[in-house]
């Protein structure tokens, strides 16, 4: 047993490492052709990135995108959520649901939908629709972490305000949004992790006029090989490992993900 | 916001579906069956069926990797538990679009494994492995894997250490006890893993666009060269109409597979 462990953990390991490692070795070549061995070290590759306006413009409005989109997401999740847990109206399981609806489905569908939205309201082809449609799509990230937050709340803590002459308004600022606000951080760096790799409903909703990263990137790959494209996948990938890491260490990762808490308990 | 950004865009898109696509331009609102016609004949209907063969297929092998895997990791030390999950969700933040382009790379012939093989002699000379089958099903699995995973996760750690120590105590190997215990008792939730990949997977884009031939061609790829190559929105929407019934009928079982989880827990 003890054989098998290792290797369905080494096996499943590879499988997701493996990809990457080839993307690295080949974004540090020097050669601008895909070679094995490679042909030589250097970070020409990546300063490209920087140098190439293409590739810089992608960059700015990928990022731009996530900052805001991701922001427009917990803005839209943290009063759901709220409103969902605090007064448990009879809606609450229906519009949890339609929460993380769009989540579920193949993002084609929500794309799409969004399409014809924007269509219909005759704004083509403008930033703000991928910052909105993203904004929406992404809402579920938030609205999950914020949710789990609000279950392990004690709610005595909120009464208390209360008793001691606080108003509704005043609890909520002083006392339950500086408790909500590590679900809230961790729920934004989900959804801008997200943001920056999502493809195609930026494609269909903007992708003729506003160029993010995964769309240049695809472009880039219809037209063959470029080793940018490779550096740039790095990038990303540290980004993405950084900011799960840092939620490890910050927020509880554990728990987020759905651990039992006695689990976690009995781990440390 | 939701209504009105979710609801309200896929009721256009049903509306749209009725549309009169105009040759060359764009579209007009009427009334007509056309769209819904096509859908039901023979191009439309081999994508829809080859979606669900290779979905079917990608859940199939995430799961036989992922159950096992997860539940090692849930009985791991936490530094290492914690390691391999942060492994896990980097996989799941990569796009499509890097999974697609690392695989190609990997199954290519330039500097991938075929590649390194011939390099190393064992094979004679190094031939792409992709586009193919076998890459989409690849690309596929690796990103519904991290799903996967996370899906089976909360049900496995919420297994009870002594149920299993019991079966060991009762003189059963820790293999006897993974069979005969861990996976029935884990049945739902395999079933409810199984589905989620399925359905995520029935979504793809760019992985069988990347990593196969037009026959590998999935219902999103189609759908969506609708939209930007033919400029058929009426059609699309009727096409993507029939993949959320599609979905939303497997998302409708798992619901009804985890609440009977939850009541038996």
């Amino acid at each position: 047993m003890r054989a098998v462990r290792v290797s369905v953990t080494a096996i499943a390991v590879v499988f997701l490492l493996a990809p990457l490692a080839v993307v690295a070795v080949v974004s540090f070549n020097e050669s601008r052709y895909m070679d094995f061995p490679p042909a030589g070290f250097s970070f020409a590759w990546y300063g490209e990135l920087i140098s190439d306006t293409g590739w810089r413009g992608s960059i700015e409005t990928s990022l731009l995108i996530a900052v805001t989109s991701a922001a427009l997401a917990v803005a839209i999740a943290t009063p759901l959520a709220y409103v969902l847990r605090t007064y448990r109206i009879r809606l609450s399981p229906l519009l949890y649901t339609l929460g993380i609806l769009p989540f579920m489905l193949p993002p084609v569908i929500s794309a799409l939908g969004a399409t014809v939205f924007w269509n219909a309201t005759n704004h083509i082809g403008h930033i703000e629709n991928v910052i909105v449609s993203h904004g929406i799509f992404f809402s579920t990230l938030p609205l999950v972490t914020i949710s789990l937050a609000m279950e392990t709340m004690d709610p005595s803590l909120p009464e208390a305000a209360q008793t001691l002459g606080a108003d509704h308004r005043t609890t909520f600022r002083t006392v339950t949004l500086p408790l909500l606000l590590p679900s809230m951080i961790s729920g934004y760096a989900a959804a801008f992790v997200l943001s920056l790799n999502e493809y195609i409903i930026s494609f269909l909703v903007a992708g003729f006029s506003v160029t993010t990263l995964p769309i240049k990137i695809v472009n880039g790959l219809r037209y063959g090989f470029e080793p940018t494209i490779a550096a740039v996948s790095v990038v990303i990938i540290l980004v993405a490992a950084t900011v799960f890491t840092l939620f490890a260490i910050f927020g509880n990762l554990l728990r987020f993900l759905g651990a039992d808490p006695t689990v976690i308990e009995r781990q440390r | 916001m939701l209504v009105i950004f979710f609801l309200v865009p896929f009721a256009i898109m049903v509306a749209t579906s009725f549309y009169h696509r105009i040759e060359g331009a764009f579209y007009e609102p009427a009334f007509e069956l056309a769209n819904w016609q096509r859908v039901f004949t023979r191009v439309p209907l081999e994508r829809t069926l080859f979606s669900i063969w290779i979905s079917f297929l990608a859940g199939a092998a995430c799961i036989a990797v992922a159950f096992p895997f997860t539940y090692f990791v849930t009985r791991m030390r936490r530094r290492a538990h914690v390691t391999l999950l942060i492994v896990v969700m980097s996989a799941l933040s990569l796009s499509e679009v890097i999974v697609a382009f690392s695989w190609s790379v990997l199954l290519g012939r330039a500097a991938g494994l075929p590649n390194i093989l011939a390099w190393l002699g064992l094979a004679d000379e190094a031939q792409a492995w992709q586009p193919s089958f076998v890459a989409v099903l690849l690309g596929l699995s690796y990103i519904a894997f991290p799903y996967c995973v996370l899906t089976l996760y909360p049900q496995l750690t919420r297994l009870d250490p002594e149920v299993t120590e019991a079966a060991q105590t009762l003189g059963a190997s820790p293999w006897r006890t993974f069979w005969t215990v861990v996976v029935p008792i884990m049945r739902p939730t395999i079933v409810a893993g199984f589905l989620l990949v399925f359905v995520f997977t029935l979504g793809s884009y760019l992985i069988s666009f990347f990593l196969g031939r037009p026959e590998h061609w999935t219902l999103s790829v189609y759908i969506s060269d609708q939209v930007s190559f033919n400029a058929n929105v009426p059609f699309a929407s009727a096409m993507a109409i029939l993949l959320t019934v599609l979905s939303l009928v497997v998302v409708v079982i798992v619901s009804i597979v985890e609440s009977r989880t939850r009541r038996l827990a």
